[in-house]
């Protein structure tokens, strides 16, 4: 019954199952061969709402990190309060919203899952812009660059690596946190989750559901770190 | 703005506060869940990050590792828990947030061991110090900032995951959010607001706390060093 005695079962196939009914009720082909469609439309609703939330996000965080970038005292003010922002639970937040919101649509979610991922990016983006080099931008200046000339050819793309990575943990934790939505009824595979887990602990369900979850944030990881070879293939060079 | 204030209503009632269930029996079982959890984080992730940062091996592992319970969410493992021997109730939530809780704590120590100075290990070799007693005169003391930028990152990380513990009726302040939500939006907003504002404050109050600690256990030299925290926190839940 158990996970326990699943493993010890699995290891010497030669005992019979005991009573653990048809097969191992952690996982059942048949369970995600019959809900294809409801784990089909979880996961597009978690990849759409991931994909909304971190392009938002990022929409936001880089003109904040060009902001704090460019007028230094501003630094302390953003990073400090995109980390008070962390602190706050996602549960809370998902409750501060969700009467003002309303919870038919997934807005509020979206809404928290934004605040979250702009911490991630904004501290990212600004270690990006922050490690490049002097020499370079003296360069970009003494070439004729302007402020905003220089930011996009030249500083922006050797912050890139930086920005990808504070991409990629944005993704990855936006994935998980999505799941929280489940309190309104917008957690996607969360959904999953804790369906599984009210209707009777139906283990099949819930770790199907927590599998996809993880599955999902690998994939969109990779995708991104794709991107980021892709955009960056200087980087490549430099380390083989 | 009118839910707000129908919040800050319901906080000052003090039924909401004393009831079987009410703010006070609410936050005990929080902070419980909480040390609990936090207390199991320590025991594991402190000696194996200070082991793996004195023999300076694992870097990968501990980073792997970070990744990979970013990617996992709280709410899997807090319902995959119950129904493992560990049973229901306090236990699996604890052991789920406690699981949670290791990644600060193992790579903070860890980073806490391997960023000090390659020089200071030599002397203290040279002094005939063996490699217990360099780990415990040189190697901890000098990670002691680590240690303790791990713990509140961890502690607050912690505090703030408790509340999903509601979800698998595992007590906690969540329970007076989910109880609102229970009522409904326009019967139970009040609730919803006052346990979000009273979460709020309680994260934020230990932030403010371990922050404290952190710069008391922190030896004046070091200080303006340690600034920002090493590792960057998973998200809250």
């Amino acid at each position: 019954m158990s996970f326990l005695s699943w493993g010890l079962a699995a290891a010497s196939p030669l005992a019979a199952p005991a009573d653990d009914g048809p097969g191992n009720p952690w996982f059942s082909w048949q369970y995600v061969r019959d809900n294809a469609e409801t784990l089909a439309a979880a996961v597009q609703f978690h990849a759409g709402l991931t994909a909304r939330a971190v392009i938002l996000a990022l929409v936001v965080a880089l003109p904040l990190a060009v902001l704090a970038y460019w007028i230094k005292p501003l630094t302390g003010p953003i990073l400090a309060l995109s980390g008070v922002l962390y602190t706050i639970p996602s549960l809370a937040l998902l409750a501060l919203l969700a009467p003002a919101v309303g919870t038919t649509t997934d807005t509020s979610v979206l809404i928290a899952l934004v605040l979250y991922a702009l911490l991630v990016l904004v501290r990212n983006s600004l270690t990006g812009l922050a490690q490049v080099p002097d020499e370079v931008r003296d360069a970009a200046t003494g070439m004729g660059y302007g402020r905003f000339g220089r930011l996009l050819r030249v500083e922006l793309p050797l912050a890139l690596p930086g920005i990808i990575t504070g991409l990629r943990l944005a993704t990855v934790s936006t994935v998980a946190l999505v799941t929280v939505g489940s309190l309104i009824g917008q957690g996607g595979l969360g959904d999953l989750i804790l369906g599984g887990f009210r209707n009777n602990f139906f283990k099949a369900e819930i770790l199907t559901g927590s599998v996809l979850c993880l599955a999902l944030a690998l994939v969109l990881d990779l995708l991104i770190a794709g991107l980021g070879r892709l955009l960056t293939p200087w980087t490549r060079r430099a380390t083989s | 703005m009118n839910t707000l204030s129908e919040a800050i209503l319901w906080l000052n009632d003090p039924l909401n506060w004393t009831n079987p269930g009410g703010l006070l029996e609410r936050l005990s079982e929080h902070l419980q869940i909480s040390f609990w959890a936090v207390l199991l984080g320590c025991v594991i992730g402190w000696p194996i990050g200070i082991w793996l940062g004195h023999r300076g091996r694992g870097g990968a592992a501990v980073i792997t590792f970070s990744n990979l319970t970013l990617a996992l969410p709280t709410l899997a493992l807090l319902t995959i828990l119950p129904l493992t021997p560990l049973g229901f109730g306090k236990p699996p939530v604890v052991v789920a947030l406690g699981i949670f809780a290791i990644p600060p704590l193992l790579s903070n120590a860890y980073t806490g061991l391997r960023s000090i100075d390659p020089e200071i290990k030599d002397a203290a070799k040279g002094m005939g110090l063996s490699g217990g007693q360099m780990l415990r005169r040189v190697e901890l003391p000098l990670a002691v900032p680590y240690l303790a930028a791990g713990l509140r990152t961890a502690a607050v990380q912690v505090v703030a995951t408790t509340t999903l513990a509601t979800f698998v009726n595992g007590g906690g302040l969540g329970e007076i959010i989910s109880a609102g939500f229970g009522l409904g939006i326009s019967v139970g907003g009040n609730q919803i607001v006052a346990g979000g504002i009273f979460v709020v404050l309680l994260a934020l109050a230990v932030e403010g706390l371990l922050a404290l600690l952190q710069r008391l256990v922190t030896p004046r030299p070091l200080r303006a060093a340690k600034r920002r925290r090493p590792t960057a926190a998973a998200p809250a839940g």
